[in-house]
């Protein structure tokens, strides 16, 4: 068949235009502002930004809060990714089973808060978290414990907001594991069952290597996900205290949209899109080779 | 399916542990929703009175009438229908285009798309805001949908879905002599329903939810979207709680109520965009 340009320009058109204006070109704009000097007075003369090199890098290197920032977000990903798995495996594990009763409530009600606006339900938890009279508190109470100022206490604040990226998280980890879980054929089982297994075992050596597409995807996509963590920190604790939970992405917003350095916040950009980048290909890697 | 025997003490900690999780799940809701129906006097009893003694409406008349809370609910209904809808209509066209035409440079560009997936927003978020500023589109309907409506994975998932219809469909229609435009409304538009339905409710789901790009380009209180003015209520009604939660369950409960409504597409949704990536 011949090519009918007008057609395909037509079909592609209205999506390439926008694509190059929203996402490809300020891809390419992102790299360049990162080398410039960029600030509030070039808002309005954009003449007046000056190419500074490496100039942003370099000063990033030296800022320790960015890499407060940076170690938080780390803290972060490290804690919140395995417990994620592990709560949403356990469930998911626990709804494929044959003797599970109330299996659509349960899974209804995982999933309740990852549709669940962040930035509202932030604010409920900031009040659940409240050391007087939140619900969490008063719970731990009633176990003789008592709990910590989490949003006040600089050791608190980030396992607090962890927690709260976790609640969110496991409902949609939860319903991907399940589906690679169904994936397993039952003959598999059979056999090992046959051979004496016990659930464990079959657990540990049918489960798990079967798992491993799914496994990979949630990880990834964690990476990515954690890695731009700011919602969370920003309604529970704006970044405080002491900048305990100030995250990248927190720290880009207060650079670029608080001072209006948008130079310099563009290099916090561009770092931050080079670690993802960097860590998906090695998460990739490593699944490659395992 | 495989039946085993279990022990009664096995399935008690299964229930138990699921139950457990559920609370936790379904708690916070719960009191959002209670606390936002109480008077100041009751909200800090502890324990906590799930159903209050004197309910009131006292926070919601509020939020509506001296906060306005209806013009960003308007707001984010209007932004988040149209960028649904436009990029349903441009991602389903590129889509075809992608699955079906033959032109020159095809894989490429499609590759180029791609390849974008794999950049966080932050990156285009600086660039955009600059451009939208320049332009006037700071604080206005068109900067708040436009830079949504470009969704690479939308055109992805459009394009998988589409390969996956027959091309004698198609080939049959184009000797009879039906334009392009005939075939995409009348064979890929009602066969791509499945996939049209996933991207709807995530469009949807996502721009309702949207808060760091509203809160730039939104700079006017006439243009906040909800998130945006939910977040304001917290910074200026610090120790109101029942306006607070009356203000996050105008947020959160429509998405419920739509969640509880399409759950079955949800979920399948999750599990074919799970599995394809």
């Amino acid at each position: 068949m011949k090519t009918n340009w007008v057609w395909v320009l037509t079909f592609i058109g209205p999506a390439l235009i926008l694509l190059m204006i929203f996402l490809i070109i300020p891809i390419f704009a992102s790299f360049y502002l990162s080398l410039t000097d960029f600030n509030v007075f070039a808002m309005t003369d954009w003449s007046r930004a000056r190419f500074v090199g490496l100039q942003n890098f370099v000063e990033l290197f030296k800022d320790e809060l960015f890499w407060k920032a940076l170690i938080n977000t780390f803290y972060c990903l490290v804690v919140a990714m395995p417990v994620t798995v592990a709560l949403s495996l356990t469930c998911a594990v626990l709804l494929n089973r044959e003797q599970t009763m109330f299996k659509s409530f349960f899974r209804t009600s995982f999933f309740l808060p990852f549709v669940t606006n962040t930035v509202a339900i932030a604010i409920v938890w900031s009040w659940l978290l409240n050391p007087g009279y939140g619900l969490i508190n008063w719970f731990l109470s009633l176990f003789g414990i008592k709990g910590p100022n989490w949003l006040g206490d600089p050791k608190w604040a980030m396992p607090a907001v962890i927690m709260l990226v976790v609640w969110k998280a496991v409902g949609y980890n939860t319903i991907l594991f399940l589906a690679g879980l169904q994936n397993i054929p039952d003959f598999l089982y059979e056999a090992a069952e046959l051979d004496g297994a016990t659930s464990w075992q079959r657990f540990w050596y049918i489960t798990l290597p079967m798992l491993k597409p799914t496994m990979v995807f949630v990880t990834t996509m964690m990476i990515i996900g954690y890695l731009q963590l700011f919602e969370e920190p920003y309604m529970l604790t704006q970044g405080g205290p002491l900048n305990s939970t100030l995250s990248i992405v927190l720290y880009l917003y207060r650079q670029g949209f608080k001072f209006f350095k948008l130079g310099y916040a563009s290099s916090i950009a561009v770092v931050l899109f080079l670690m993802i980048s960097a860590l998906t290909l090695l998460r990739l890697k490593l699944a490659e080779q395992e | 399916m495989r039946k085993r025997r279990t022990s009664l003490l096995q399935e008690v900690t299964v229930h138990g542990f699921l139950f457990v999780m559920a609370a936790a799940m379904i708690l916070p809701f719960l009191w959002m929703i209670s606390t936002s129906f109480k008077t100041p006097a009751e909200i800090f009893v502890l324990p906590p009175r799930w159903i209050p003694e004197e309910p009131t409406i006292g926070n919601y008349k509020e939020l509506f009438s001296s906060i306005n809370f209806g013009r960003p609910f308007m707001n984010t209904v209007i932004v988040a229908s149209s960028i649904t809808f436009l990029s349903l209509l441009i991602s389903s066209m590129a889509g075809y285009a992608f699955a079906k035409f033959r032109f020159k440079g095809r894989d490429k560009v499609f590759f180029l798309i791609l390849a974008t997936l794999m950049v966080p927003g932050q990156m285009t978020m600086i660039p955009v805001f600059l451009l939208l500023r320049q332009l006037g589109l700071l604080n206005t309907y068109a900067g708040l949908i436009l830079p949504g409506v470009a969704s690479a994975f939308n055109i992805f998932f459009m394009r998988q879905f589409i390969t996956t219809i027959p091309n004698e469909l198609i080939e049959a229609a184009r000797m009879d002599g039906a334009k392009e435009s005939f075939i995409y409304f009348r064979i890929i538009l009602p066969l791509s329903k499945p996939a049209l339905t996933t991207i709807a409710i995530f469009t949807f789901t996502g721009s309702w939810n949207s808060f760091l790009w509203p809160l730039i380009i939104a700079q006017d209180e006439s243009m906040y979207t909800l998130p945006v003015s939910v977040s304001v209520l917290a910074g200026q009604y610090g120790e109101n709680l029942g306006i607070q939660m009356a203000g996050s369950c105008i947020v959160i409960l429509p998405i419920i109520a739509f969640f509880l409504f399409a759950q079955r597409y949800f979920i399948k949704g999750i599990a074919l965009t799970g599995l394809k990536g």
